[in-house]
C-alpha cells in the first residue's frame, strides 16, 4: 500500500497497512498482552481519543454555563468582554495555533524518523506554549491591578462609570450598579475558562519536557511513535478549546455604542 | 524483546479482528500541514475582521462559524482523524454529539421559563 | 458429586481434586507484586476487597440512619448528625461501592477472558484506577473524620455552596478524584472491547455480560466529566463566591443541577446495566438454556445507556424547572423503561421451558428479578408530574431507589460474586449457608423499604429525622428489617472467607456453563489462555458445551 511520505528512506515492513500475518516483528516497546503493533498503535490512538471526549464534556459544562449568562446579562457581558486585549488574544491565538503546527509537524518527524527535526519541532512547541502562557500571565495581572478578579475586592466603579475617550465621549454604556455586577460572571468564566485551559496547557507543556528528554534519547526515531501522536491529540484538543474561547470571551461585541 | 511462542499464531482470523478496517498508516506531509496552518490564521484574521464590523446577531453565529470550520480542519489533519479508522471517526462524533445533547436538553428548560431574563 | 436433578453442580472427585499449582494467586509473591500488579485478575481482587470494606461503613451510617428513625422523636443524635449519616450514607454506597462494584470487580476479572484476550488494553490504566479509587475513598474518610458533610449525597445548591459550614469541599474533591477512577475503567473496557476480541469472536457471539459493560462504559466516560465540572463548580462557589450559583448574584442553582443529573442520571445505569449482565449469565446457566432475543438484550443495554443520557430533569420537577421541559422529560422517562423491561421479559422467556434449579447465585438472580421490576415500576409512577410532585422528596422516592439498587444491583452483584467465586479462587462457597444468607437478604430487604413505599405516599418526607407519630409503625418494620438485612450481609463475608481455605474444589466448570472464562482452569492462569482461543460457535451454545464435554475428562491439580 502506498504511503505518502517526503523522504527517501525504505519503508521497514511492518509499517505497511498490510496485516502480514506470518511477519511478525516487534518493537522493543510491545507489550505483550496485544497480538500485533497495528493493534497496540490503534488502541492508544483509540484510548487518547476517549480520553479527549471526557475533555470535551468536562469543558462543555463550562461551555454551557457561558452560553446561559452571555444570554442572561448580554449587557454587562459586552462591557466587561470589551476589557479584554484583542490584540493579546489575536496574538495568542496565533501563537497557539503555530505552537500546534510545530506539534503536528512533530509527529511526521516522528514518522519518518528524523530524531533531530522531532527534538527541534517538540521544542519550538513548547517554546510557543509558553510563550502563550507568557502573555495569558500579562493578562491576568492587568486584570488583577484593575481589581477585576471575581471576589470580595471586585471594583465595578469603570463599569458604572466609564472612563471617556480623547474627545470626551464615554467609552461604553454606563450600567447602573446591579447590572454592573454581573460583570462578575463575565470575569468568572472568564477565568475558569482561560484557567481550566491554562492549567491543561501547563501539564501538556510538562508532558513536552519529558517527552523532548525521551526523543532525544532516540526513543520515538525507530519506529515507535505512539507517545507523540497520542500527545499530539493531546495538544490539538486543547488549542481547539482556545480556538473558541478566543471569539466568545474576547469578541462578544466590539462596537457596542452604534 | 522474546519473540516467544505465543505470539507465533497460524490461525486464520476469519473475523478480521485484529484489524478490521486494515487503516492505511497515511502519513500526512509538511506541506498539506503547511497549507492548514495557513488557512488557521487567515480564519483567525477573518474572525478579528468581521467582529469589527456590524452585523447585528450574525456576528456570534460568523464568529462561530469560523471557529467550528477552524476546530475541523484540525480534527481531520492536525489529529490525522480523516486518515483513521470508521471506528475513530465515530468516536469523534459521539464526543460532539453528547456535548450538543448536553446543551440543547438543558437549554429547553431554560428558553422556556417565564420567568426567566432569556 | 456430579450433577443430580435438583442443582447442575459438577465439582472434580474431592479425593485427588486439588487447586492448579501455577494460577494468577500464586504467580508472584509478596505484597508488591500485587500493589504493583497490571493483571486485571488481581486488580479485581484489590477492587473487591476495598469495596468491600467501603460498603460496610456505608452500611454502618444505614443502621445509624434506622436506628434514629426507629422513634418520631429526634431524640438519638442533633439533626445536623442526622444530616451527615444520610450523606456519608448516599456518597459511599453510590460512588465508592455501587459505581464500581460490578464493572471492576467482575468486570476487570472477566472481560478479557471472555472475549480470549490475555489482558485490558491499558493494565497500567487499570491500576491506576484503582489507586484513584483507593485516593477517593481516603479523601471521603478525611472528610468523614474532619467532621462529615451534611448537604446530602446531592449537593444541592444554593444549600451546598451558600448555607453549610462543613467539608464539603473535601468531599466534592474525593468524589472527584474518585470519578477518574470510573472514567479509566470505563475507557479501558471500551477499547478492550473493539480491539482485543479474539479470532471469531463477533460481536453477536460476545456474551451479554460484556455488552452490558460496553454500554456502560460509555456513559461512564461521556457522563463523569460533567459530574466533575459540576463538582469543581462548586468547589470554586464555595472557595472564591463567585456567584455562578447565587441568585444574589445573578447565579442560577439549578445550573447545578442540570449538570449534577446530567451524570448522576446514567449513573444510576452505569450502576444497573453491569448488573443486568451478570443476570443474563446467571439465568442462562441455570436454566440450561440459551438467552432469549439475545440480540434484543444486547441492543437494549446499549438503548438504556443512549436514552439514559436524555432523562436527568426528572429529578428535578419541583425545583423551578420549566413546564414545557419538565413534560418533554417525563415522556422521555417513560421511554426510558421500555429497553429495561425488554431484559425483564427477555429473562423471563429464558426461563420458560429451561431446566431450572436453584442454587445460590439463581436465588439472588430471581430476587433481582422481582424487586428490579418492581422498583423500576414505581420509576414509572415518578415519571408522570402529577405524581412526582406528590411523592418527590418523600419515602416513596427513598423506596424505589432501594429497590432497583438494592434489591436490583446489590443482589446482582451477590449473584455474580457466588457465580464466579469458584472461577475466581478455585473453591466453592457451602451451598445451604449461602442459600440461607440469600433468603434472610431478601426478607430482610423487603421488611426494610416495603413500609417505606407505603409511609412515603403517606407523606413522610425523606432526609428528616422526626416524623409525625402515626408514621412510627411502618418505621419500626423498616428497622427491624434492616437489623435482619445485615445479617444476611454479613454471612457472605464470613462464609466467603471461610471457603477460601476449606471450601470444596472447584474444578474448570462446576456449573457446566458456557462462555471462555468456563474453559480454563480455576483460578486463571496469569495469562489467562495458554493459547489464544478461536471463537466458532455462538454465546450460550449448550450443544457445543455437550460435545466438548462427551469425550472430556478432566483432572484438576
Amino acid at each position: 500500500m502506498d504511503n505518502s511520505i517526503a523522504t527517501t528512506e525504505p519503508l521497514m515492513p511492518r509499517e505497511t497497512a498490510v496485516h502480514e500475518e506470518h511477519e511478525h516483528v516487534f518493537i522493543p516497546q510491545h507489550r505483550h498482552h496485544f497480538e500485533t503493533e497495528e493493534q497496540q498503535r490503534e488502541a492508544g490512538s483509540f484510548g487518547m481519543w476517549l480520553f479527549l471526549l471526557t475533555e470535551i464534556m468536562f469543558f462543555g459544562g463550562l461551555f454551557f454555563a457561558y452560553l446561559l449568562y452571555r444570554n442572561w446579562y448580554y449587557d454587562a457581558f459586552v462591557p466587561a468582554s470589551n476589557q479584554l486585549s484583542v490584540p493579546l488574544g489575536g496574538a495568542n491565538t496565533a501563537i497557539l495555533i503555530t505552537s500546534g503546527f510545530f506539534m503536528a509537524l512533530g509527529v511526521w518527524a516522528a514518522e519518518v524518523r528524523k530524531r533531530a527535526l522531532l527534538v527541534l519541532f517538540l521544542i519550538l512547541t513548547t517554546v510557543f506554549g509558553l510563550a502563550f502562557l507568557g502573555i495569558k500571565y500579562v493578562e491576568y495581572h492587568e486584570k488583577w491591578e484593575k481589581h477585576h478578579i471575581p471576589g470580595a475586592s471586585f471594583d465595578i466603579s469603570e463599569f458604572v462609570n466609564p472612563p471617556k475617550d480623547a474627545a470626551g465621549k464615554p467609552t461604553q454604556h454606563a450600567l447602573p450598579p446591579d447590572v454592573a455586577e454581573k460583570t462578575q460572571i463575565f470575569f468568572f468564566l472568564y477565568f475558569a475558562m482561560t484557567g481550566m485551559h491554562a492549567l491543561h496547557m501547563i501539564i501538556g507543556i510538562g508532558l513536552l519536557v519529558w517527552l523532548i528528554a525521551r526523543a532525544q534519547r532516540g526513543d520515538f526515531s525507530s519506529g515507535y511513535v505512539a507517545p507523540i501522536e497520542n500527545f499530539g491529540l493531546y495538544w490539538h484538543f486543547v488549542d481547539i478549546v482556545w480556538l473558541f474561547l478566543f471569539p466568545l470571551l474576547y469578541l462578544i461585541n466590539r462596537h457596542p455604542l452604534q | 524483546m522474546a519473540h516467544d511462542t505465543v505470539h507465533e499464531h497460524h490461525y486464520h482470523d476469519p473475523a478480521n479482528v485484529t484489524n478490521p478496517e486494515h487503516a492505511e498508516h497515511h502519513i500526512v506531509t509538511p506541506l498539506q500541514y503547511g497549507f492548514v496552518y495557513i488557512a488557521l490564521l487567515i480564519g483567525t484574521l477573518l474572525t478579528v475582521l468581521a467582529a469589527d464590523q456590524n452585523f447585528g446577531f450574525m456576528n456570534p453565529v460568523i464568529a462561530l462559524a469560523i471557529a467550528c470550520t477552524k476546530a475541523v480542519i484540525v480534527i481531520l489533519f492536525f489529529m490525522h482523524v480523516k486518515y483513521q479508522s470508521h471506528l475513530i471517526k465515530i468516536t469523534v462524533a459521539c464526543g460532539f454529539f453528547t456535548f450538543i445533547v448536553l446543551v440543547t436538553m438543558t437549554l429547553l428548560d431554560y428558553i422556556s421559563r417565564a420567568w426567566g431574563l432569556w | 458429586m456430579s450433577a443430580s436433578s435438583t442443582t447442575i453442580l459438577n465439582l472434580p472427585d474431592q479425593t485427588t481434586a486439588a487447586v492448579p499449582k501455577r494460577n494468577y494467586i500464586s504467580a508472584e509473591h509478596g505484597l508488591l507484586s500485587w500493589l504493583l500488579t497490571g493483571d486485571h485478575k488481581r486488580i479485581a481482587m484489590l477492587y473487591l476487597i476495598s469495596i468491600t470494606f467501603f460498603f460496610f461503613i456505608g452500611g454502618a451510617f444505614a443502621g445509624l440512619i434506622r436506628l434514629e428513625l426507629l422513634t418520631p422523636q429526634p431524640d438519638l443524635v442533633a439533626s445536623d448528625t442526622y444530616n451527615k449519616f444520610f450523606t456519608m450514607h448516599g456518597v459511599i454506597m453510590v460512588f465508592l461501592f455501587l459505581v464500581p462494584s460490578v464493572p471492576a470487580t467482575l468486570g476487570n476479572f472477566l472481560i478479557p477472558i471472555m472475549l480470549g484476550a490475555r489482558d485490558l488494553a491499558f493494565p497500567k490504566i487499570n491500576l491506576l484506577s484503582w489507586y484513584l479509587y483507593l485516593a477517593g475513598g481516603t479523601l471521603t474518610l478525611a472528610a468523614l473524620v474532619l467532621g462529615g458533610v451534611d448537604t446530602g449525597w446531592t449537593f444541592t445548591t444554593p444549600l451546598s455552596t451558600h448555607y453549610l459550614n462543613t467539608h464539603v469541599v473535601t468531599t466534592a474533591s474525593a468524589i472527584f478524584v474518585a470519578g477518574f477512577s470510573s472514567i479509566f475503567t470505563g475507557l479501558n473496557f471500551i477499547v478492550t472491547i473493539h480491539r482485543m476480541r479474539c479470532p471469531g469472536m463477533t460481536w453477536f457471539r460476545m456474551p451479554l455480560f460484556v455488552w452490558s459493560h460496553y454500554a456502560a462504559s460509555i456513559l461512564m466516560v461521556l457522563g463523569t466529566p460533567v459530574l466533575a465540572i459540576s463538582l469543581t463548580l462548586v468547589g470554586l462557589e464555595r472557595l472564591i463566591g463567585i456567584g455562578v450559583f447565587d441568585p444574589n448574584k445573578g447565579g442560577d442553582p439549578l445550573l447545578f443541577q442540570h449538570l449534577f443529573w446530567f451524570y448522576s442520571h446514567p449513573a444510576v445505569y452505569i450502576m444497573i446495566l453491569p448488573g443486568m449482565g451478570v443476570i443474563s449469565e446467571v439465568v442462562s446457566t441455570f436454566s440450561r438454556k440459551r438467552v432469549f432475543g439475545y440480540t434484543a438484550v444486547a441492543f437494549s443495554s446499549v438503548a438504556i445507556a443512549l436514552f439514559g443520557f436524555f432523562v436527568w430533569e426528572h429529578h428535578m420537577f419541583i425545583m423551578g424547572v420549566s413546564n414545557y421541559s419538565a413534560l418533554v422529560f417525563s415522556l422521555l422517562t417513560m421511554l426510558v423503561a421500555v429497553p429495561s423491561a425488554i431484559k425483564i421479559f427477555n429473562w423471563a422467556f429464558t426461563l420458560q421451558k429451561g431446566s431450572i434449579t436453584f442454587e445460590t447465585p439463581m436465588l439472588y438472580a430471581f430476587g433481582f428479578m422481582g424487586l428490579f421490576t418492581i422498583g423500576g415500576l414505581t420509576g414509572v409512577f415518578l415519571a408522570a408530574l402529577g405524581m412526582d410532585i406528590q411523592l418527590t422528596e418523600t419515602y416513596f422516592i427513598v423506596a424505589h431507589f432501594h429497590f432497583v439498587m438494592v434489591g436490583g444491583m446489590l443482589m446482582a452483584f451477590l449473584s455474580g460474586v457466588h457465580f464466579w467465586w469458584p472461577k475466581m479462587t478455585g473453591r466453592m462457597y457451602p451451598e445451604s449457608l449461602s442459600k440461607l444468607a440469600a433468603v434472610v437478604t431478601f426478607i430482610g430487604f423487603n421488611l426494610t423499604f416495603m413500609p417505606q413505599f407505603i409511609v412515603g405516599y403517606l407523606g413522610m418526607p425523606r432526609r428528616y429525622h422526626a416524623y409525625p407519630p402515626e408514621y412510627q409503625v411502618l418505621n419500626v418494620l423498616s428497622t427491624a428489617g434492616a437489623t435482619v438485612l445485615g445479617v444476611g450481609y454479613m454471612l457472605p463475608i464470613l462464609y466467603l472467607a471461610w471457603s477460601l481455605k476449606y471450601g470444596a474444589i472447584a474444578g474448570n466448570n462446576p456449573w457446566q456453563a458456557t462462555g471462555l472464562e468456563w474453559q480454563i482452569q480455576s483460578p486463571p492462569l496469569t495469562e489467562n489462555f495458554t493459547e489464544i482461543p478461536v471463537m466458532d460457535h455462538e454465546a450460550y451454545d449448550y450443544e457445543w458445551l455437550e460435545h466438548k464435554t462427551q469425550n472430556e475428562v478432566t483432572t484438576v491439580g
